[in-house]
This record gives C-alpha cells, sequence and structure tokens, in this order.
C-alpha cells in the first residue's frame, strides 16, 4: 500500500507476462514481416497476407506472423525474419511472393534456408551460433584483441563457420556494468547470453564450453544485459546493423509496435515506474542532464536544462511537446521511430510531463504520416486504459495526458513557436524570441518541446543512468544519434551511431559507400538548413560542434551522400528551392531574400552567372542569417554559404566558364554521339522525344543540336557508350 | 418607432444553412470542442476532417467553418492556405505525388515528374481531363530507400523510373474503370 | 515598482524599468533605431527586421522593437554589420515593390520611401521578379493594392486587435503571402465595416480610400453648366486639417479651411455641426420617448457608419436598440437637398452635396440604398480631411496665408456641443446636455461632462439624476471595447438607458480619412488624439451657446420646416432603418 506505484508496475509487467506466454512463441517457428509505411510500400502487407496463407494451408499450429516496426534497412525491403526455436534468426531480403513460397517450403517445411536471399548475404554458410565482439571505444581500449585471438584459436582447432560466426560489434552499450575491469562484452546468440572476458582463460573457456559443448559459462556472465538485447539478437548478423548502437531504435523491428504487452515485456515502462516511484522530477531532470543528451531535433540544447527552465517557473500551467513534423527532405527518423516504437515516445513523454510539472502533452505530427498518427493515437488509447495515461498514473497521484494535433504541410512548423502556433490553430509563423517557450510558450504558458528521438532516448538514459549514456558519446554530447542515409550510397536506412562516430564509418563501413562505384564529392547533413561536408573532410567525428565549424549542423539526421556525379550548385539550388518555398513569409530577410538567392542560383545554373554574383549571394546569405526572424531564416543560406565555401570552383566554372563540371546543369551540357562507338542501331533515335536524332541504321547516328532539349534520354538507353555528354 | 426585437436576428436562419453544409460526425466534432477551453485551436483537425470527408475544402466548408466555430473567416482562409497539405480546389480520384525530398531529386525524381506531366498532360497543381488524376508535388514522403518514388493515393511507388510510369499509370485507369463498373452494375440489373 | 535595469547600447550605460524594450531604450539616449512594421498601439510582432540591433552573446541580430532589455545586455544600434543589414532589409523590400512612387497617392508620405531615403538606398542589387496581384478598387470605401504590401502586418492587427472586426489576415505563404479579407474576397463582400483604420496604420499605399476627389473638380466644373455645390464639414476636419499642411497637432483652422473651400469655388460652404446639433435634438428625444414608453433599452448612438456596419454584420440583433437618426452627415445632405434648396429656391436636381469627412465609411454610408431619395443620392462625394488636404495642395492655395471666414446659410452654426461630436464622448455629452433640458426645465449647472470623455481609450460609464431619474450611460470607442460593452449589456451584466459607439479609436477625430500623421507620430497615438480633441473641447467652451436646443437656427428649422422633434415630417426626412448584412462577422 505505501508504494503504489511498484505494486501497479508489477501487476503490469505480470499482464504483459501472461499474454506473451500465452502465445507460447518460444515454441514456435516465428515470421517476421515489418510493417511501417515504407515496408508497406515496398510490399510487406501482401507478404503478409501470402504467408498466412502459406500456413493455414499447411495446417500448422506451430507458425505464427509476428508483425513489427521498422528496422530501417530501406533499401531492401521488404524484409522477413524466420526465427526456428534455438536458431539464429534469418533474414530475408526484398521478398515477393514467389519468394514467399520458397522461404516456406524449403526453408519452414524444408529446414533448408534459402540462402540466396538472404539479408546482406556474405555467406552461404548458416552458423550453428554467432559471437558479437563490442568493439565500442571503450571495449576497444589498448589491451589484448579478443576477437583476433578468438579467431585464432578457431582456427587452431579448425572450427569452422558452420559451428560458429565470429562478428565485430559496434557499442552494445553495456560499459556502464562493467565495474571499470579492462573487459570485452561478447554476445553469445542464439543464447542471447551476455559475457563479459577479461583475459585469454576466459575466452578459452567460452570456446570449450559454450561454442563446442553448448554449455553456457556462469562464471562469466555480464550481470546486466544491453539495453539492444532483443535488436542485437535479431539483427546483429548483419554488417548494416552491427556497425550501429541501438538505444533509440533498440525496439524498432523488434516489437509489435500495436501491442503495449510486448513493449512492457521489454521493460517498458519500467523507467516511468521508477520516476514515478522516486516523487523527485529533479532526479528525472539531472539524469538527463548527467547523460549530456542534447536536443535531437538538431539545435543540440540540453535537454536537461530545458526541463529545468520550464520546471522553474512561477506558472504551474505547463506543457510538453512533441516536435514530430519532420520535413526535412530527405529525413525519416521520426516516422519511423513514432511507428516503430509508440509506445517508447508516450513513454519519454510521460517522463517528461512529469519531470517539467506540466497536465497535458501534443504530439504535433505531420499529417504526411498517417500510420505513425494511427499508431501513436493508439498507444495513447492503451496506455488510457491501463492507467498510464489520465488521471493518477501507475498509482503515483500525477495526472497528465495526452492528444495528437496535425500538422498540414509546413516545414517552417518545426520550428518551436510556428509548432505552438499550429497547435493555437493559427498560420505557423513563428514568434520573435525571447521569451523562450520555456517562459510562454502554448498558450502562453511554459511549454517545452522536444524531438520525436529526444523522447526516444529518456526511458533508456532512466533505465541504465545518466552517465552510462553519457559514457557512449563524446565529451560534450552524450549517447548516440541516428540518421536518415540516404542518396548515393549502397545501404540507405537508418543509422544510429554514437555520437563522434566518424562520417566515413557511417557512410562507408554502414552505408556500403557511394553506389556505382563513384567517388564520394561530398555529404549532406542537416538538410536544408545544413550543409555540405566535403569528401576531404570524412574523417570527422559526427557532433553538433564540429559539423557547425564545417559549416553544416547536425539537424535532425538526414544524411545525403553526393557523388562526383552531382553539381554542388544544381544542389544548393534544390535546398534554396525548398526554403523559399517553404519560408512562411513573416520575416522580410527570409521571404524576400532566399527569392533572390535562388534566382541567382538559377541564373548560375544556366549560365547566365554574373561576376559579381558570388558576392551577392554572400552578401544576401548573411543578411537571411543575421537578420531571420527564426532559425529557418537563419539556416537557409547555410547550404549556399557551405557550398561556396568547400566548392567555390564549381561555381566559378558556371560563372566564368559557362561550364558544370558535374555535367548537371541541363543548359550547360549537351549530348553527342561518338561515332567510333555508334553502331547504327536507332534505339536513341526512337527514344527521343523531339526526334532530333538521325541516321540511318547501321551507320553513326547525328544529334541535331538546334532541336536536341537536352533531355539525355538518348544517354540513357544507348547500351554502347556511343553517347558522350559534354 | 423600433421594430420588434429578434426579428433582426439572422443567426438562426444562419446556423441552420451552416449546419446543413456539413455532415455530421464533423458538427458533432465541432460542437464537442466548442464546449472546451480554446476551442479555435481545433481549426486546422476541423479542416482535415472536412478535406477527409471532401477531398478539398470548398468555399462553402470554410464558410460553415468559420460560423459553427465562431473563428473569423479570414483566419480560417489564412490557415487553410497557409498549409500545403490543403486543397482549396476538388481534385482527381487518384492523388499523385511526386516526392520531392533529396534523395528523390539526386536520384532523378524530376525526369519522372516530366514523364508523367507528359503522360497526363497536366502540370502541378491541375487535374486531368477525364477527372481520373491529380498531380502534385510533395517533400519528403519519408521512404527515402526506394527513391525515387511518387505516391499515388496512399501507396507509395518506387524506385521508379520515367518508364515505367505509363504502366503504372494504366493499371490505376483500370482500376478506376473498375470501380466504375461496380459502381453501375446494380443498376444494371 | 518595477525594478530597474542596466545596460548598455552603443557603450553608454543606461537605466531603465524591467519590461523596457530595447527600442524604447534606445530613445532614452536618443537613438531612434529605424522601423517599419512597429506600431506603438498595436501588438509587437518583429517581422520587417529594420529595427534589428546587435547583442552581445547572439550571432544574429534582434528585433528591437519586440526584445525586451534585460540585465546587463550589451548592444549596439549601428556596427557596420547592422547599417549594412538595415540598407538591405529596406532594398529588399523595394526590390518587391512597384516603381511608382511619384504616381502613387503616399507619395511624401511613405514610410518606406522615407526609410528607403534614410537608409541610403540609391541602387537595387537584388532585383528581380515582383509580386503581381489584382487592386481591389470595387468597394465603396477602402481600395485594397496588395502589390504595394509589404507585409508589415498593421492592417491585420488594428483590424483584429483594435477593432476586434478580424477581416484581414495573411494568405499563402513565403514570397506568395498576400494580406486580405477572407478568400481575398473585395472589401465590400467581405465582414469589413469600412472603419479605415487599416488606411491610416498602413505604411503604404497598400491600403488607401476610394478616390472622390475627381469627382467634385468634375463637379465644381459643372457650375458654369448650373451645378450648384455645396460643401459641408463634419467637426473633426477643422481640428486635423492644419497638419496636413505643417501645423501643429491640435490646432483648430476653422476659418482657414472656410476660405480655402470658398476660394475653391464651392458655391457655399455648411457645417455638419449644424446637424450635429440637429441629431441631438432628436436623439435626446428618442431616448426620452424610449425610456417613457418602455422602447428597447439601452438606446446605441447610431452617427458611426462603421459602428451602423459593424451592428449589421456582428450584433443584427441590436438593430432595435440602435437609434433610427441619421448620421449628421446625412441629415445635412438631406436638409441640403429639402431645407435648404427650398431656402435658396434651387432644384434639388440641381445641387450636388460634397461632404468632408474624417471617415472612410462614410463614402460608403452615402452609397447606402436608404440615403438615396428618387434615384438621388443625398450626398453626392464624400472626400476625407487628406483628399481635402490634397485638393487645397493641388489648387495652389497657400493655406498658411488665408484669412478666416465663417460658414455660410442656413446650415452654418452650431452650438458647442456639435462641435464636440467629433470627440469619443461627444456625442453623448451633446446629448445629456439637451436631455438634461427636456427632462428638468433648464440647462445644466455645468455643462462640461468630463466623465463621458476620454484620453486612454477606455470604456466610460457614468449616471446622472436628472428630475428624479437615474440615467445610466457608457460610451465606447474602438470595436473591440464595443464588443466588451455589448457583451457585457447582453449578458445582463450591465443595464444602461444610452450607449454612445464610434468605431474608431477616440472618435471621429482619428477616423481612418484623417490627415497622416508627420513622420515618427503614428496614427492611434493618444496623445495625438488627445491634442486633436482638445481642439474642438476649446472650440466649444469658447462658445456662448453650448446646448443643441439653445441653437437658434435649429430652433428655426423646427419652426419653419421641421415640425417637432420626431414628428412626422422629421421622421421621414432625419431618420433611417438598419438590415441584418452578411456575410456575417465573427464576434
Amino acid at each position: 500500500m505505501s508504494r503504489p506505484v511498484p505494486d501497479f508496475y508489477q501487476s503490469l509487467t505480470d499482464l504483459a507476462g501472461k499474454a506473451i506466454k500465452d502465445r507460447d512463441l518460444g515454441n514456435k517457428i516465428t515470421i517476421q514481416v515489418g510493417s511501417a509505411t515504407c515496408e508497406h510500400a515496398a510490399g510487406s502487407q501482401v507478404i503478409a497476407e501470402e504467408f498466412l496463407r502459406q500456413i493455414r494451408a499447411s495446417g500448422r499450429k506451430d507458425i505464427v506472423i509476428h508483425r513489427t516496426g521498422c528496422t530501417g534497412r530501406c533499401s531492401r525491403e521488404p524484409i522477413v525474419s524466420v526465427q526456428v526455436p534455438g536458431r539464429l534468426p534469418v533474414k530475408y531480403e526484398r521478398v515477393n511472393r514467389d519468394l514467399v513460397f520458397r522461404i516456406f517450403s524449403e526453408h519452414i517445411q524444408g529446414d533448408a534456408p534459402v540462402t540466396k536471399h538472404i539479408l546482406d548475404r556474405t555467406s552461404d554458410v548458416i552458423s550453428e551460433r554467432e559471437l558479437m565482439f563490442c568493439e565500442g571505444s571503450r571495449c576497444r581500449r589498448p589491451g589484448p584483441d579478443f576477437r583476433a585471438r578468438f579467431i585464432a584459436m578457431l582456427k587452431e582447432r579448425a572450427v569452422g563457420p558452420e559451428k560458429v560466426r565470429v562478428v565485430a560489434s559496434s557499442c552494445f552499450g553495456s560499459c556502464g556494468v562493467s565495474g571499470g575491469k579492462a573487459s570485452t562484452f561478447i554476445l553469445a546468440r542464439p543464447e542471447k547470453i551476455l559475457y563479459q572476458i577479461s583475459s585469454e582463460e576466459d575466452l578459452t573457456e567460452l570456446l570449450e564450453s559454450h561454442v563446442l559443448l553448448g554449455l553456457p559459462v556462469e562464471r562469466l556472465k555480464a550481470k546486466e544485459e544491453p539495453i539492444a538485447l532483443e535488436f542485437l539478437e535479431r539483427y546483429g548478423d548483419v554488417a548494416f546493423f552491427n556497425h550501429q548502437s541501438r538505444i533509440a531504435l533498440r525496439n524498432a523491428g523488434v516489437v509489435d509496435p500495436e501491442s503495449l504487452e510486448e513493449y512492457v515485456a521489454l521493460d517498458g515502462f519500467k523507467a516511468l515506474s521508477e520516476a514515478l516511484d522516486r516523487r523527485d522530477p529533479d532526479w528525472i531532470i539531472s539524469e538527463l542532464t548527467k547523460a549530456r543528451l542534447r536536443g535531437r531535433g538538431g539545435g543540440g540544447f540540453s535537454t536537461g536544462t530545458k526541463w529545468g527552465l520550464a520546471r522553474k517557473q512561477a506558472d504551474t500551467t505547463r506543457f510538453i511537446i512533441c516536435n514530430g513534423d519532420e520535413g526535412d527532405p530527405g529525413a525519416f527518423m521520426d516516422r519511423s521511430m513514432l511507428e516503430s516504437d509508440p509506445f517508447n515516445i508516450v513513454e519519454g513523454m510521460i517522463i517528461g510531463g512529469y519531470a517539467i510539472g506540466a497536465q497535458r502533452g501534443f504530439f504535433y505530427i505531420r499529417a504526411e504520416y498517417p500510420l505513425a498518427i494511427k499508431r501513436i493515437q493508439l498507444a495513447i488509447d492503451h496506455c488510457r486504459a491501463h492507467g498510464l495515461l489520465g488521471k493518477d498514473i501507475m498509482g503515483s497521484g500525477f495526472d497528465f495526458d495526452l492528444e495528437i494535433r496535425l500538422g498540414a504541410g509546413a516545414f517552417v512548423c518545426g520550428e518551436e513557436t510556428a509548432l505552438i502556433r499550429s497547435i493555437e490553430g493559427e498560420r505557423g509563423q513563428p514568434k520573435v524570441r525571447p521569451p523562450y517557450p520555456t517562459d510562454r510558450g502554448l498558450w502562453g504558458h511554459p511549454t517545452c518541446i522536444n524531438n520525436v528521438e529526444t523522447f526516444a532516448n529518456v526511458s533508456a538514459i532512466l533505465r541504465y543512468s545518466g552517465d552510462w549514456y553519457a559514457r557512449i558519446g563524446t565529451e560534450r554530447s552524450g549517447g548516440t544519434k541516428v540518421f536518415a542515409l540516404a542518396g548515393k550510397v549502397v545501404h540507405t536506412g537508418l543509422v544510429e551511431v554514437p555520437l563522434g562516430t566518424t562520417l566515413s564509418k557511417v557512410v562507408n563501413d554502414i552505408g556500403g559507400g557511394v553506389s556505382g562505384g563513384k567517388q564520394l564529392k561530398a555529404i549532406q547533413t542537416g538538410g536544408p538548413a545544413g550543409g555540405f561536408i566535403p569528401a576531404s573532410m570524412q574523417d570527422m567525428e559526427v557532433d553538433f560542434e564540429p559539423l557547425q565549424k564545417a559549416g553544416s549542423i547536425m539537424g535532425s539526421g538526414g544524411m545525403i551522400v553526393l557523388s562526383e556525379d552531382d553539381c554542388m550548385v544544381d544542389i544548393a539550388k534544390f535546398y534554396m528551392a525548398f526554403s523559399q518555398e517553404e519560408s512562411c513569409g513573416k520575416c522580410t530577410p527570409c521571404r524576400e531574400g532566399t527569392t533572390r538567392i535562388l534566382e541567382i542560383l538559377e541564373r548560375i545554373t544556366l549560365g547566365k552567372g554574373q561576376p559579381e554574383d558570388l558576392d551577392k549571394l554572400h552578401r544576401l546569405s548573411r543578411l537571411c542569417q543575421r537578420t531571420s526572424l527564426c532559425g529557418l531564416g537563419r539556416a537557409a543560406p547555410n547550404p549556399v554559404l557551405s557550398s561556396i565555401k568547400h566548392f567555390r570552383d564549381e561555381y566559378l566554372a558556371h560563372i566564368h566558364d559557362k561550364h558544370c563540371p558535374a555535367k548537371k546543369c541541363v543548359a550547360l551540357i549537351h549530348y553527342e554521339i561518338i561515332a567510333e562507338k555508334c553502331i547504327g542501331c536507332t534505339v536513341c533515335a526512337r527514344n527521343c522525344p523531339v526526334e532530333c536524332i538521325s541516321g540511318a541504321r547501321k551507320e553513326a547516328h547525328v544529334i541535331d543540336q538546334q532541336a536536341c532539349i537536352k533531355c539525355g534520354n538518348c544517354f540513357d538507353v544507348c547500351k554502347f557508350a556511343a553517347i558522350d555528354r559534354v | 418607432m423600433s421594430a420588434c426585437c429578434s426579428s433582426t436576428d439572422n443567426w438562426p436562419e444562419l446556423e441552420r444553412g451552416y449546419r446543413a453544409m456539413l455532415p455530421e460526425d464533423i458538427l458533432a466534432f465541432i460542437d464537442e470542442n466548442r464546449q472546451m477551453d480554446r476551442s479555435e485551436s481545433m481549426l486546422i483537425a476541423t479542416l482535415h476532417m472536412i478535406q477527409g470527408h471532401y477531398g478539398h475544402l470548398g468555399p462553402g466548408h470554410l464558410e460553415a467553418v468559420a460560423q459553427l466555430m465562431q473563428v473569423p473567416l479570414a483566419k480560417v482562409t489564412g490557415v487553410a492556405t497557409f498549409y500545403h497539405y490543403f486543397r482549396l480546389q476538388p481534385r482527381g480520384k487518384y492523388l499523385i505525388n511526386v516526392c520531392l525530398g533529396t534523395a528523390c531529386y539526386v536520384k532523378g525524381a524530376e525526369k519522372v515528374a516530366q514523364k508523367l506531366m507528359d503522360e497526363l498532360g497536366i502540370r502541378y497543381g491541375e487535374t486531368s481531363k477525364d477527372g481520373i488524376f491529380s498531380l502534385e508535388s510533395t517533400r519528403c514522403v519519408g521512404t527515402c530507400g526506394l527513391a525515387p518514388v511518387i505516391m499515388i493515393g496512399d501507396e507509395v511507388h518506387g524506385p521508379l523510373t520515367p518508364g515505367q510510369v505509363p504502366t503504372l499509370l494504366d493499371s490505376y485507369l483500370a482500376r478506376a474503370a473498375e470501380d466504375l463498373a461496380a459502381a453501375s452494375a446494380p443498376e444494371a440489373r | 515598482m518595477s525594478q530597474m535595469i542596466n545596460l548598455k547600447i552603443d557603450g553608454e550605460s543606461i537605466l531603465v524599468p524591467e519590461g523596457t524594450t530595447v527600442m524604447d531604450a534606445a530613445e532614452q539616449i536618443g537613438i531612434h533605431i529605424p522601423r517599419l512594421c512597429y506600431h506603438p498601439d498595436l501588438s509587437l510582432e518583429g517581422n520587417c527586421r529594420v529595427c534589428v540591433v546587435a547583442v552581445e552573446g547572439f550571432d544574429h541580430g534582434l528585433a528591437s522593437c519586440a526584445t525586451k532589455a534585460w540585465e546587463g545586455m550589451e548592444v549596439q544600434t549601428n556596427s557596420p554589420m547592422i547599417r549594412q543589414a538595415r540598407r538591405d532589409i529596406v532594398e529588399l523590400l523595394l526590390d518587391n515593390h512597384p516603381k511608382d512612387c511619384q504616381t502613387c497617392d503616399r507619395d511624401g508620405h511613405c514610410e518606406l520611401q522615407n526609410l528607403s531615403y534614410r537608409m541610403g538606398v540609391r541602387e537595387r542589387l537584388f532585383e528581380g521578379k515582383r509580386k503581381q496581384f489584382p487592386i481591389d478598387d470595387a468597394g465603396a470605401s477602402v481600395v485594397r493594392n496588395a502589390e504595394k504590401c509589404i507585409l508589415c502586418g498593421r492592417c491585420i492587427r488594428v483590424c483584429g486587435e483594435v477593432q476586434g472586426v478580424f477581416n484581414l489576415s495573411q494568405h499563402g505563404r513565403g514570397f506568395h503571402t498576400v494580406v486580405g479579407p477572407a478568400n481575398l474576397a473585395p472589401m465590400d463582400e467581405s465582414a469589413c465595416i469600412q472603419c479605415g483604420q487599416c488606411v491610416s496604420v498602413c505604411p503604404t499605399a497598400a491600403f488607401i480610400e476610394k478616390d472622390h476627389t475627381e469627382r467634385v473638380w468634375e463637379a465644381l466644373s459643372q457650375r458654369r453648366n448650373g451645378k450648384h455645390v455645396v460643401v459641408t464639414t463634419a467637426p473633426a476636419i477643422r481640428a486635423a486639417l492644419g497638419e496636413a499642411f505643417g501645423l501643429p497637432i491640435g490646432t483648430p483652422v476653422t476659418g482657414k479651411m472656410v476660405t480655402a473651400l470658398h476660394r475653391m469655388g464651392f458655391d457655399s460652404v455648411l457645417d455638419v455641426n449644424f446637424a450635429a446639433d440637429l441629431t441631438i435634438m432628436e436623439e435626446a428625444h428618442e431616448l426620452l420617448h424610449r425610456i417613457e414608453t418602455g422602447g428597447p433599452l439601452p438606446m446605441i448612438t447610431s452617427c458611426s457608419p462603421g459602428w451602423i456596419s459593424f451592428l449589421e454584420k456582428f450584433y443584427p440583433e441590436l438593430i432595435p436598440h440602435t437609434s433610427s437618426c441619421k448620421s449628421p452627415m446625412q441629415m445635412q445632405s438631406t436638409l441640403v437637398k429639402s431645407y435648404y434648396a427650398q431656402q435658396k429656391g434651387i432644384d434639388p436636381k440641381d445641387i450636388y452635396v460634397v461632404s468632408v469627412m474624417p471617415c472612410v465609411a462614410k463614402k460608403f454610408e452615402a452609397g447606402r440604398p436608404e440615403h438615396v431619395i428618387d434615384g438621388m443620392p443625398t450626398t453626392d462625394a464624400v472626400i476625407t480631411t487628406r483628399e481635402l488636404a490634397v485638393m487645397i495642395k493641388s489648387y495652389g492655395i497657400d493655406f498658411h496665408r488665408l484669412p478666416d471666414s465663417v460658414f455660410d446659410h442656413p446650415l452654418g452654426s452650431s452650438s458647442g456641443a456639435g462641435d464636440i461630436f467629433g470627440a469619443t464622448g461627444g456625442v453623448m455629452e451633446a446629448a445629456l446636455r439637451t436631455a438634461a433640458f427636456k427632462l428638468t426645465g433648464q440647462n445644466l449647472g455645468n455643462v462640461d461632462l468630463t466623465m463621458v470623455r476620454s484620453a486612454d481609450g477606455s470604456i466610460r460609464e457614468a449616471s446622472i439624476s436628472l428630475a428624479g431619474k437615474t440615467i445610466n450611460v457608457a460610451v465606447s470607442d474602438g470595436l473591440q471595447n464595443a464588443k466588451i460593452l455589448l457583451d457585457a449589456v447582453k449578458r445582463g451584466e450591465k443595464a444602461y438607458h444610452l450607449i454612445e459607439i464610434m468605431a474608431c479609436p477616440g472618435g471621429c477625430i482619428a477616423g481612418g480619412g484623417q490627415p497622416y500623421p508627420p513622420m515618427g507620430t503614428y496614427t492611434l497615438n493618444r496623445d495625438l488624439t488627445k491634442a486633436r480633441s482638445k481642439a474642438l473641447y476649446k472650440i466649444d467652451a469658447a462658445k456662448t451657446i453650448r446646448c443643441s436646443h439653445d441653437n437658434p437656427d435649429i430652433q428655426k428649422l423646427y419652426a419653419d420646416f421641421l415640425g417637432e422633434p420626431l414628428g412626422p415630417k422629421a421622421h421621414e426626412l432625419l431618420h433611417t432603418h438598419y438590415t441584418a448584412r452578411t456575410p456575417r462577422g465573427i464576434r
């Protein structure tokens, strides 16, 4: 009676435990199908239905379909994972109807995985078990290279890959439990055991007992589990994932986003229960401050400080808002988190509400994200039904409720004062700051606005401590950051890495490098408010300050890889067009300035640039930066300034030589047929929309330059590389 | 000297007219919100409902919302024109949204868009003559891994090449024809 | 007591009360930071960015108008970066603005023009495309020209915050943003009540009044064909016209004004103040009649056409409460085309009545069908004080050197009660002076009823005991105030016999048609309205006849022509009716 919150939490976990137990998944074959917007787009719904049909047709009762959110492995979707009890899960990529049939008949019915279609397949061998060596910065510190030693031991004893596979993995985030000993963490799968190895003897025992005999070594077991245990268990063998450190995304692709029970079973609401039980909001704020958690929306402001500021206000009517108005073109972290692990975000918000003393919280989500809206609503409804929202949450006496407000297609609403206006039902135009929302925000009351990803980290920090989180990142910024990796990169998708990871590691090790074997030219971070990091600086560590120093920003996490084929003036123009289109129109420099900057960039890409244009761009850009009312206007010129800074030559080539080095700007290129290479197949002539290519069959063709509209069709369709873009 | 009191009040009559312009669920939503503090903050949510119901926001809808929510009409139209998600013109059966997010842009979304324009004979913001397709561009739909993508209705298609556009459009035309046939079939019998 | 704060502006230490903006603090040490969207009587938006200053610790400028000073703040108002930024911001506004200063209505009075000169914008570095919108000049009173709009948002703020009409909003966004009524509909098809406050706060010519000067020149030119052109001036004109000629604010110029109008060739120069006295006669009798018969009370005055439009669109159920008296302008014009015509032996069809008004809504009022008799409008043209000044200047009259002269007769005399109509509370004061006489049989000992006068924009209430009866009254100016008052009455919290409502804050002397104040002074400024109304009260105080019923010409008019107040003839000529109108305003 004296401790209602732990009692409440206990009954919640009992309830969840029973529900999970009733499903008896431990003895069943699980077919896991992703269910998020991008998975749906790739056809996952059809796949799931097809599996269901197969299961019914087979009459087997020991096969179930498990729907989860998205792992963030976008370019290989839909992804299907088949988990047979006691075995390592097998993931298939780009699954279609035919493959469903093969997976079902060969793998599930016939016990022979369809190795050709395994996700990021590196070998045809299906290992019995796997050992993942944590290579986070703390585990990798000077000392014996346990992984190399272990591989050598395997070789000595001729233990092959069918028995065990050894994998290097990014930080498990287990450092907090190491107790200061120099040691390395190893995750053994499929047993899901975390070992802590400090000596060669430990390694030997691990090999002899666990690997060869299948007997777990109790002595070496770590005291706690890594936060992303379930994730690692399911996806740890894939290079794309095991170079990541998943905290915010730990449940993405693991839990059924519509199941409260599954979330609770993964220690969901444990952090909330502890926070409420302590009856000490300041403890939450102090943990976040220790964690050095900084706003993941791009501002990088300390979350602990922000919450502390709101908490200190005399006005006790307070609000907390989750900013899910993810608007950067090329960013989809927030959508994925909202869709794949909604309860985690809800938990983060309730904790935030308690910390600052708010009564109401709002999810502000883009209307373009219907699935995210649906899942958050479902999560809110479940939480209300289970006493996790509403009056007297978890028996603690804390009253708090959440509601969703929809965005309606305005990038500027990601700016906090504009977002507040939008929630108030107004045109989303920013207001002058100060006063900051923590002083006077929604309806004039203290308001905290945090990004989705910020909330996604809160429960983990409270469970594993602020110090633990701080150790994962850099001196100035704790923890991890999620990036949406896209553009000219082999593997596109969601990447969560410790702050301080190098850009190169993200792009090359995780992203698999530039697609098509092209040269890396630059990495764009921060979306339209960000800038370009040239390839020469790819060893830069990802953190707020270094990026800003290089003329870019962290932003909310968009990361676009640009190759030698991309024209920097053209890309700068693309971002400027976006900012100009999204300018709210309230203040002069942004409304008028972005328009003029765009006009100049358009002029340059059309080959009509004037020598003074660079100065004008610079002057207008500085004007926007220095005098715009809100962050959108102040950051809008960043792509222009950073591209001028790092790629001035390209601008000069456009302006002075009327030449586009990347051969991208249509007005500055033309197509020619190389007579020696042309075999006269006529394909180009047939595909020319303006019929400007002439030539007899089996003779070299010619392009009429006057008539050519430079659409590039001929270039794309020629199989003999006989068309030259100059 | 003066006519009697209530005859000059046009509100009951106006209110009847405005209520007739919106469906029941939206009226109920508005009425419910009117009971709450700061009910004007539900304006955007109400506009979403109307667009969800009618596909666009007509002048009459906006007027009815203004009057029934007691929010100045200028504010309502100011809000409706600020947010690009809101459409003030009716649109075709299928809305095609070309994603012009960065990933799609660098992977050739413009060429796909051009092909769509050529095939449909319309530009952004327009509706095809048969009333089946409307073409819009949108900022990132968040499926960058599939770039370049377009959305037709709620469905995302990608990665697309210009060459795949005609087949894709044909599949929707066939669907539209099926729907039409299904709708007219009972009457035929 | 508010706390004091130390800050440094341009190196100079200064102590200001907490809550002072940086702009105001700078003013204290004699630095006038350039500004554009700022208006001292409206909310602070900080959107034009002209007033940016550099503040230590910020890598971007802060809008000094909207930033409150804090302890230890260090401000630079004129760093090289800030100076160039200001110049560039103004240029960016010009780059998206028509290049037609010489032919623009605001030439010489334009805040943008003035600012661009002061900021030293001498060349256009960034010119490109310019916004293009059609001009809406279909309205009777207000012309909207969005191409001249610089999106400062003052009109939106005044329309909502001061007038409670909320008829204007930005539409679209970014470069395509445009200010207008809902759906960018024509002004007269919107909830606009034509008060013209948007015109008076607009820094450029994005909102201007509908021009009637050309038709006045045309009428004057028709005198040779027998047209008899009468001009009649409202009470508030004489208190503000001088400003247009550089005279100090609050200089009464009645005599010069009359002389100028004579010089311009008007056949007769009459005074609407006469009709103001007449309005009081009718209105006071109507009030007493209502009190006797229990007719709808409170009774609300009807002089302000902006208020009447507001009534019809926002509070139509209060139409029975509103006095049926025509406005003084309409009474005067009606009498010109009846009584005056009869006296002068001129066919009313040959008379052309020009009203000079401080008001933009009067143009709309003149066109109302109720005021068209036999296909003939009673008022043919309404020019604002501003338009009159333009006409005087274009005629080449040296206003300063004009001798004084007096109004013509009949319809040219007035009591002090008629004179104070131009200030908020004036109608109430005048009505009470006459009501007191009617109830007690004698004039008040002190006719200065200062409790209904105002200079600070607050709603005033008063109770006055007359012959054992207590008369409760209330006065409001600015329609947002009217809303507060009327809603309180509707909720039954307040019971009054008479309410005076003026649409414009300060009354007619701050009407939408008054001269643009000198650069650096703002319309709505209470010092400005105070000075102008002081001029009117001075005129009143100097008169021997200070009550409408004592005006011998009024007595003669009733005796010779109208009969009794509220009598059949008076009713036919001096009273009107109102109708509920759409679009209905949101209150």
